[in-house]
This record gives C-alpha cells, structure tokens and sequence, in this order.
C-alpha cells in the first residue's frame, strides 16, 4: 500500500503540489488524470525519492520511504517515464534488460537477452527492433520500449506516466490490456497517469484527479461518471468551459 | 542604491563562489568514494578509457608536434641574441616535460573531454535518463561519473607521457631538419639533460589536470539546467572552468615541485 498523507511541493515561486493526500491499496490500479502541468508526473517522482517533498510524508507498506533503505526500496518498482528516458548509448534490448545485466538481479547475457525480446513482444515490438538504438525508433515505440523496461524486472509496484500518449488507438488497446493484464493477473500495484479517457475506463480501478496542487476527487472508476464533482465532469467530458480554465 | 551596495556585491560573489567551491569539493570527494565501493562498472571504465586516451591520441600528437617544433624555432632564434643557439635541445626538453606537454594535453583534453561528457550528463539528465538510472537501482555517481574521472586519472598522465615524446621528437625534426643540430647528440643532449623530478612532475600534472577535466564535465553535467540551454550552459561552464582550474593547478604544482 502506498499512502501519502499532505504532500507539499514548490519549485522556486511555482507551488505545484499544495496538500496531497491519496492512499493507492496494494494490488489495485490508480489512475491519476488531471490538466497538464497541473504536477502528476511530480506527484510520481515524490513517491519515487527523484523529487524531495517539502512537507508530506510518504509510505510504502506503512513505513516512510525517506527512512527506508534505498535499493530496497528501488527493487520494488518499475517506471515508464513522460518522456521513455530511454538510455541511447545502449541497443534497445540492453535498455531493457538494463536490470537484468547488473546489480542483484544480474543474469547471464543471454538468457537477459531473451526475456527482453519476449518483454518487447509483449508491447507489441518484434524481435528486430533489439538491436536497434533508441534514437533510430518513432517516439511511439520509444515509449513502447520504456513501458518493456519498466516491467522487465517484473517488479511489484508500476508507474506509468502517459503510456498511450503517442500511440494510434489499436496499439493503445494493446498496452492497457497489458497494463490491466499485469496488476490482475502478476497481483502489481500500479499508477497510471493518463489524458485518455478511454484507458482510464480500461485500466483503473480507482480515480484520483489532481488539480491546483490537490486531489479534487477520488473514488472507484464505476462512480467517476457521477462523481457529482463539477472538475471531474468538465474533465472527462472535455468541455472548454467549466471550472477549469482553459488558459493556465 | 546605498553607498554599500558595491560591497554588498562583493560580498555576495564571494559567498557564491566559496559555495561552489563547496560543492565541486564535495562532488569530487563523492565521486573518489564511488570509485573505491562496489559495484563497479567495468565496460563503463572501458569505454571511458577508450573515449578519454585512445580516441585523444591524434588531437594530442598533432598539438604536441606544432609546439615542439615551434618552441625549438623561438629557441634558436631567441637564443641567437647572446650565442646560445646550442641549448634548443635542453630547452625544449625542460619546456615540453616541465611545461608545455602537461598543460596543453590538459586544455586540449578539457575542450574534447569535458565537454563532450558535460554534454552528454547534461543530455541524460534533461531527458530524464539519470531519473530513470535511479529507478533502474544504478546510482548515477558510480556508474556515469566514477569509471570517466577514473579512466581520466589512468589515461591522461600516459598522454602526457606521450604528448611529451613527440613534442620533443617535433623539435629533434626541426632542430636536425633546418637547424643543423647533429641528431645523435641532440638526443644524447635531451636524455642527460632531462632529471627523474622532471618527468615525474609531468606526469603528476597529468593526473591532476585528467581529473579536473573529467570532474569538470562530470559536476556541470548533473547540475545542468533544464532544455537545450541547459545543456548548453553546462557544457560551456565546464569548459571554462576545467581550463582556469588546470592553469592555476599548474601554477601550483609548479611552484611546489621545483621551488623547493
Ligand atoms: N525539476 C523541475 N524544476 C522546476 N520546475 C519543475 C520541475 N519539474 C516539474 N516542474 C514544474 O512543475 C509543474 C508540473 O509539472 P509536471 O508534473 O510535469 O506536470 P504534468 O501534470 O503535466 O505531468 C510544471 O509547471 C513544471 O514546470
Ligand atoms: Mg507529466
């Protein structure tokens, strides 16, 4: 279970996360919608220890993540990031392997060599694209290849920040049925950040949406359409007016 | 504005550099503890020293060869004035051993070494790539910034080493080519010239200014800014600082190795 209890975070004048509170229970996926720059991807990188709260406190199993030791806690988790943050020094396959071919986990080339084609297949990428580097594949498969090296590791925790975004509607049914595949039948807890409404519905169990720095609304996806919020609805109707501004 | 503004601002721009200083201090005593704790990253290393040695022998030989060659032309010429022409050969010794060869493997290693990995941390650190190393259970300090600044400490004092041969062999071209020095005993004029203390000081100078370089590139990569202008503005601020640094290194381990 992963709980945040007043998180608090401001980059120079900017205050991104005013107060979050949000409880994501173990084995389930949340979905995090929101505006964009409205701070979910800092939200992820919070829980993650890649940006220091100011104030808030964090905790993963009922101990504080700042306490916890580190690698551990790493071991834990697999993240797809934004942007793939894929390694373009290193062949698609060593990206996402990249566990498998050192630290704890290390295992011998080849058989790393093998789960990461067999991880690349799972996300809808063939076998010729391994030994490919990053910069020569669309951003789309990029992404794709990020999505493989977050769960190569198969790891117990999944975060995946806008993982169809980029993707033509048939390969973006592909990996939420991958992503609703890990947590139900691999028993992970994932959180999602997605713009797409229909990945939502795919893939959530529960909603949280986060706007001016707090969780507007949470609930179980079933009630998200009569949430009775009026920022859930603009949201998910996509409505230009409403309570949201357009201009932020 | 007050009268004291101007103090201020001094004051201001001393605290800010005695912080940097700090923080490079620190940065540096990281990455030395990096290098001695597993795990280490042995293709990493490889990598580094093929980057940072072999790949900066041409840059090197050609910066060597030019200044050999020229320092025996100022040499003779200079030394025409009060008939000493016959020193060019101890001359370009002392001066590409002691001097040259050091310092310019150095400056020459801070514009292609510094700044292509302060470009490149830079690079992964805007595109989320250190982000993503952590995640991955790899700590950026050991497996980005420990294995360069060890290749360089390795690799750069070989260069120097080598940088200082063929500086001297660019002056023997010159000296026995259109000088008419006679080539044996110029040789034998370099080799009982040239002291232990002198060659050692090279080398050393080497090591110094191998780690400011790869420091340099290292510490203003991951403390790069965000977009292409950060990446631009680290790349530029390790170059300048990597060669102010390895010229007052230079002044100081001068001073102490031959003030004695
Ligand atoms: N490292 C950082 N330094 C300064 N500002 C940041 C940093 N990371 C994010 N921000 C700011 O935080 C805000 C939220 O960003 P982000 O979490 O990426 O938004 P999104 O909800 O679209 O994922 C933005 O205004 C962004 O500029
Ligand atoms: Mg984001």
């Amino acid at each position: 279970m992963i709980d945040l209890a007043h998180v608090q975070k401001t980059f120079g004048s900017n205050t991104v996360l005013r107060d979050v509170s949000l409880t994501i229970p173990k084995g389930t996926s949340m979905v995090i919608i929101g505006g964009s720059g409205t701070g979910k991807s800092v939200l992820l990188k919070c829980i993650l220890g890649l940006v220091t709260p100011d104030a808030g406190v964090i905790s993963l199993d009922g101990q504080d993540v700042t306490t916890a030791d580190r690698d551990a806690f790493l071991a834990r988790f697999g993240m797809l990031f934004q942007g793939a943050a894929l390694f373009d020094s290193l062949p698609v396959w060593q990206n996402v392997a990249f566990r498998l071919l050192r630290g704890s986990l290390q295992r011998p080339r080849a058989e790393a060599r093998e789960i990461a084609i067999e991880k690349l297949r799972r996300v809808g990428l063939k076998p010729d694209v391994a030994d490919r580097l990053p910069a020569e594949l669309s951003g789309g498969m990029q992404k794709r290849v990020g999505l493989a090296r977050a769960i190569a590791a198969e790891p117990e925790i999944i975060f995946f920040d806008e993982p169809t975004t980029g993707l033509d509607p048939i390969m973006a049914g592909v990996i939420n049925d991958l992503i609703r595949e890990i947590v139900t039948e691999m028993g992970a807890t994932a959180m999602t950040i997605t713009h797409d409404m229909s990945s939502v519905r795919a893939i959530a169990d529960n909603v949280a949406m986060l706007h001016d720095g707090v969780i507007q609304w949470t609930g179980p996806v079933a009630q998200m359409d009569h949430s009775g919020d009026p920022y859930v609805d603009q949201f998910i109707s996509g409505r230009a007016t409403g309570p949201i501004e357009a201009v932020r | 504005m007050s009268a004291l503004a101007p103090i201020g601002a001094i004051g201001r721009g001393t605290l800010a550099a005695m912080s940097s200083v700090g923080r490079v201090t620190l940065f540096a005593l990281s990455a030395l503890a990096h290098m001695i704790r597993p795990p280490f990253y042995p293709r990493e290393l490889a990598v580094a020293l093929l980057n940072i040695g072999w790949l900066s022998l041409p840059v090197v030989g050609l910066t060597a060869i030019f200044t050999g060659a020229a320092l025996a032309l100022q040499i003779y010429s200079g030394g025409a004035r009060f008939n000493a022409e016959a020193v060019v050969p101890q001359i370009v010794a002392i001066g590409m051993v002691r001097e040259l060869g050091p310092v310019l493997v150095g400056l020459m290693i801070a514009a292609r070494v510094t700044s292509s990995i302060a470009a490149e941390i830079a690079t992964m650190k805007v595109t989320e790539q250190i982000d993503a190393l952590v995640t991955l259970s790899t700590h950026p300090m050991k497996y980005l910034v420990a294995p360069r600044v060890l290749a360089a400490l390795l690799v750069v004092p070989l260069l120097v080493g080598i940088g200082d041969i063929i500086g001297i062999f660019g002056g023997y071209a010159v000296a026995t080519g259109s000088l008419g020095f006679n080539a044996a005993a110029y040789l034998k004029n370099t080799v009982d010239f040239l002291e232990p203390l002198d060659v050692i000081s090279s080398l050393v100078k080497g090591c110094a200014f191998g780690g400011i370089a790869a420091l340099m590139g290292c510490y203003f990569g991951m403390q790069s800014g965000r977009g292409a202008q950060g990446v631009g503005r680290a790349t530029k601020g390790s170059v300048e600082a990597a060669a102010v640094l390895i010229l007052a290194a230079n002044f100081l381990l001068t001073g102490a190795f031959f003030s004695l």
